[in-house]
């Protein structure tokens, strides 16, 4: 046993010392491995780490510019920056957001609207990205947080400046809103060469004059070099090229004006807008009702979100841009034009107005006023709004030529507005109709005469937004000059201090004055003795101009009663307007949804404008001339 | 008063093994430099921590050193027991720290029983086969297996990969100095690759990210790939001679995480370069060279086995560090041997210093 032991033990060593031997071989080997891979990081990688760990030293933070202010004609602030606290985390640096978020709630104030909001940001930007968790932290809560932070890795308070519109839902459809910038904002971006200036820049120009201006208003994003650490703390700066702030708009808009007429709007749906004629200033631009643009700035909740978007008064839609109306009789006066120009009526032809209009064997049309207006020629047509004129005027001329000159006069078309998201409307044509209609029978695609005989009094197909009612009307008080509306009239540079005047863009409508001449006549007549006369029998001044009412229902062959049809359904009133008579300083469009007769709803409001506007102008202008007579004087362009 | 002098060195000193010390001591000092460096380079805290925990593991090594290789084999099975106590009683109620389950709280103090068992597997096993020197049956491996088998799977239960990595070839290392057949090892090695998929499917969600960022860090550069990104930035843009000591930017500037622990290797190997990193592995070296060589001076299979295995772990934390910091081996959380800052590691590796050194000046006690 001893020597059998001895034998197994010798054998065993005999083993070990071949398994040590072949350990040693692969501990050598393994050595080698590791030796070949640091002369390949070392030495042959060498320059490519080397300047790897340069760049990761250096780091070029951008300087977000200040964004340019915007502000009223006088002077007064609509849209500011303050620049607050905020409480910023960025998620994929957190394991456990929610309850981070729990613990969160015991050293500041974060509400439930907070966390929706909170989420929807989330579901909408990538893990990796910085995201408010609240604004305008108190000093207390920075404070206070700021001797926990080791508690909340990801978390951090940040100084930021904010957009404030002070004014709050006032003329927030021409302000418009800034937001945070959305993946399709960001390609935009990226495609259009801009990117390195929107780094660092969280949020961009969404609607109005905050959208349509962003060029201006964003500033050139500076930058700086700074050592960081990889926690991208920032250890000290080594070169800094400074941002230049954003330039300063100087708007069109009598911020004023725009609070008494919104005001005057009480809680109707609707829409004006106001235009300096000689110019093209919109001095104010109505869409009723309105929102807090305020709400947007850092991503809306979604309890506000959903109030604002599935509410059916559509706060968010924007009626003076986009809102397509039937103009009804407040396209009268240039149909009345058109024909004049086109000689299918002279001012004194008059026709025998039996209380309706018929086509042999096709239908009857019928006027308001049952009975009829006796004898009506061109003044009273537009003075009493009498339809048969029109009726018949309409059958006998054909739709294209009406269309032409409507065009002309910038109904139907794009105004060329300087912001964004303008509407058409429709014009309505044998071409249009052909395609409106392309996939129906052919008989359905014809343009019939009877199509023609509703929109000769502005119903029937015809649909066009305030502001291309506006614009003609201020044409036409600029004796056929139209000035292409604008709500930017002055830039001012930040980086040179100078400020730009916008020249106003002015076209001289092919239009012979004498015919507007009759035609301004006629709506002088409307406020002095015709369908809105009650409502400027006080008036300190001279106005002009024309009411309408346009059917939302048809009714077939019934008495429209507005107290029979439900309130979605009632017509909507207009009233075009534009004074002084004389010397037009001021033109509008207004439109009030579902209100009924134009002159009931629509003219009182025109009139509180025209009150406000002429009376506060001739306050402020009784010492210097009227900056609105230097600019007549631009050279003018003929429009083709 | 000189004889005193002489008397008390070499009670101190007569069961210390010379070579060993000696590049033990340098890699200390090698670690106190570079910890000092990797903490900003104007503090001595962490330095002085290390300092202290190699003290106090010095204590241990001497301790243990003085004991005879018999007396070291007593322990093996009541260690390996309250080991593997513990590691039940951490899988049962546990403390849960960083989302894993591997500390056990005894009320006077916390307790890491993983690191226990770095200690008593290979000791265990050992003892278990020079109980057998007679000749080993299949049923012998298989127990063996099963004592091997057990701590493993509770620890990459806990779960920590790197810790059972280390565990099971600190076993394995045993079983292979025995003499396992090459058959049996390789076939097995060919179950395990053909098991794959399954382990794979068993692994945790952060241990499956960690592999596929090992094979593609730069999937996940902000994230899990992070690490890796960083380190082999910061070793090779070391170059051949290094930044300077205290000069890394990457160290500096805190781009890499954890690098007074498992990722010193990175701040090393900026700072000193490819001639630091040689000198590093020159010393490494020099420790398993001697260990190998006292493994096979040794008289018994007990302390053959044993040596030969502490030794073979040790080389194989070194490997499986240096291999993930410079980017050949997936992060699985192994701290560079005597370098990294710890002072459980410090303790758990002298106490395996001390058990080779023990064998190294026992041995002609044992063989008259």
């Amino acid at each position: 046993m001893a020597s059998g032991s001895m034998r197994n033990k010798e054998a065993e060593v005999t083993v070990f010392r071949e398994r040590i031997f072949v350990s040693g071989l692969i501990v050598v080997v393994l050595f080698l491995v590791l030796i070949s891979r640091m002369v390949y990081l070392q030495i042959i990688k060498r320059e490519h780490y080397f300047t790897l760990a340069e760049s990761n030293r250096i780091s070029v933070a951008p300087l977000v510019p200040q964004r340019g202010l915007i502000l009223d004609r006088n002077g007064e602030v609509l849209a500011a920056n303050f620049s607050a606290f905020t409480l910023e985390v960025t998620p994929s640096k957190v394991a456990d957001l929610e309850r981070a978020l729990d613990d969160l709630s015991s050293l500041i104030d974060v509400q439930a609207r907070d966390r929706r909001r909170f989420k929807k940001l989330m579901e909408e930007s990538r893990s990796f990205e910085s995201l408010p968790i609240r604004n305008r932290l108190t000093e207390t809560e920075v404070a206070r947080f700021s001797a926990n932070k080791y508690r909340f890795p990801g978390f951090e308070i940040r100084a930021r400046l904010f957009r404030n519109y002070p004014f709050g839902e006032t003329a927030s459809h021409a302000i418009g809103y800034i937001g945070r910038i959305n993946d399709t904002e960001l390609k935009k971006i990226e495609s259009g060469g801009s990117a390195s200036n929107y780094k660092g820049s969280d949020h961009i120009g969404k609607l109005g004059i905050e959208g349509s201006f962003e060029a201006e208003l964003h500033g050139v994003t500076g930058s700086e070099q700074v050592e960081i650490d990889a926690g991208g703390r920032a250890i000290r700066s080594l070169a800094r090229s400074e941002p230049t702030s954003g330039n300063n708009l100087v708007t069109t808009i009598d911020i004023k004006l725009q609070q008494i007429i919104e005001k005057a709007f009480k809680d109707s749906r609707g829409t004006l807008v106001a235009i300096e004629p000689s110019t093209g200033d919109i001095l104010a631009l109505v869409s009723q009702p309105r929102f807090d643009p305020n709400l947007f700035v850092d991503g809306i909740d979604p309890t506000n979100w959903d109030a604002l978007n599935t509410s059916i008064d559509r706060p968010l839609f924007n009626r003076a841009l986009k809102g397509a109306f039937p103009p009804g009789s407040t396209l009268k006066p240039f149909l009345a034009l058109s024909a004049l120009e086109s000689g299918k009526r002279t001012p004194e032809y008059a026709i025998r107005d039996a209380g309706y209009f018929a086509l042999p064997g096709v239908h009857r049309w019928m006027d308001d006023k049952v009975g009829g207006h006796g004898t009506v020629d061109m003044y009273k047509s537009i003075v009493e709004s009498c339809n048969t004129y029109y009726y018949q005027l309409a059958a006998e001329t054909d739709i294209d030529v009406t269309a032409a000159f409507l065009s002309k006069m910038g109904i139907g078309v794009k105004t060329g507005i300087d912001i964004d998201g303008e509407a058409d409307g429709i014009l309505p044509s044998r071409s249009w109709k052909e395609k409106r209609f392309a996939k129906a029978s052919s008989e359905a695609r014809k343009w019939y005469t009877g199509d023609s005989v509703s929109a000769g009094i502005g119903q029937g197909y015809n649909a066009y937004t305030a502001l291309q009612m506006a614009h003609a009307t201020a044409t036409i008080a600029n004796n056929g000059i139209a000035s292409q509306p604008r709500l930017v009239r002055q830039i001012k540079d930040a980086a040179s201090g100078i400020t730009k005047d916008v020249p106003p863009i002015l076209k001289r409508v092919e239009v012979s004055p004498e015919n507007i001449a009759v035609i301004k006549h006629a709506m002088e007549g409307v406020a002095k003795e015709g369908t809105s006369a009650r409502v400027f029998t006080k008036a300190a001044y001279i106005s002009a101009g024309k009411t309408g009412t346009a059917q939302v229902f048809g009714l077939k062959g019934d008495k429209y009663i507005a107290g029979k049809v439900a309130e979605r359904l009632r017509d909507h009133a207009w009233y075009i307007a534009y004074a002084p008579a004389d010397k037009p300083e001021i033109a509008v469009a207004v439109l009030v949804e579902n209100a009924g007769f134009g002159a009931a709803t629509a003219a009182p409001i025109a009139k509180e404008v025209f009150d406000y506007y002429l009376n506060r102008k001739a306050a402020s202008t009784s010492s210097a001339t009227s900056p609105a007579d230097a600019k007549n004087n631009q050279p003018l362009e003929a429009k083709k | 008063m000189r004889e005193l002098f002489s008397r008390a060195y070499s009670l101190i000193a007569r069961r210390i093994d010379g070579p060993l010390m000696l590049a033990m001591i340098v890699l200390v000092s090698l670690s106190l430099t570079v910890i000092y460096s990797a903490s900003g380079g104007d503090t001595f805290a962490r330095a002085l921590g290390q300092f202290r925990n190699f003290c106090f593991a010095l204590v241990a090594l001497w301790i243990v050193a003085n004991l005879s290789p018999q007396t070291i084999m007593r322990f093996a099975v009541p260690l390996y027991i309250v080991a593997l106590g513990l590691l039940i009683a951490v899988a049962l109620f546990g403390d849960i720290r960083n989302g894993a389950r591997r500390w056990l709280n005894l009320g006077v103090m916390v307790i890491q029983p993983s690191e226990m068992m770095k200690i008593a597997m290979p000791l265990l096993l050992a003892w278990f086969f020079h109980l057998r020197e007679e000749g080993l049956s299949v049923k012998d491996y298989f127990f063996a297996g099963l004592i091997l088998a057990i701590p493993t799977a509770l620890i990459m239960r806990q779960p920590d990969l790197g810790t059972s990595i280390l565990i099971f070839a600190s076993g394995f290392f045993v079983i292979f100095l025995m003499g396992l057949s090459w058959k049996i090892i390789f076939s097995a090695l060919g179950a395990v690759v053909a098991m794959m998929p399954i382990i794979w499917q068993r692994l945790h969600g952060y241990q499956q990210q960690r592999v596929l960022t090992f094979l593609d860090p730069a999937a996940d550069p902000l994230g899990a790939g992070y690490h890796i990104i960083q380190s082999t930035i910061a070793i090779g843009s070391g170059g051949v001679l290094g930044k300077g000591w205290l000069l890394g930017s990457q160290t500096k500037l805190d781009f890499i995480p954890e690098r007074s622990t498992d990722f010193i290797l990175a701040v090393f190997g900026e700072e000193f370069g490819l001639i630091g990193n040689l000198f590093l592995f020159t010393l490494y070296l020099v420790i398993i060279g001697r260990g190998l060589m006292i493994a096979l001076s040794a008289p018994t299979t007990f302390s053959r086995l044993l040596a030969g295995a502490i030794t073979l772990t040790f080389f194989t934390y070194a490997f499986v560090n240096i291999g993930m910091v410079s980017g050949i081996l997936p992060v699985v959380g192994v701290p560079l041997p005597l370098i990294s800052y710890g002072g459980t590691s410090m303790l758990s590796m002298l106490i395996g210093f001390g058990i080779l050194m023990s064998i190294s000046t026992h041995k002609q006690l044992v063989s008259t």
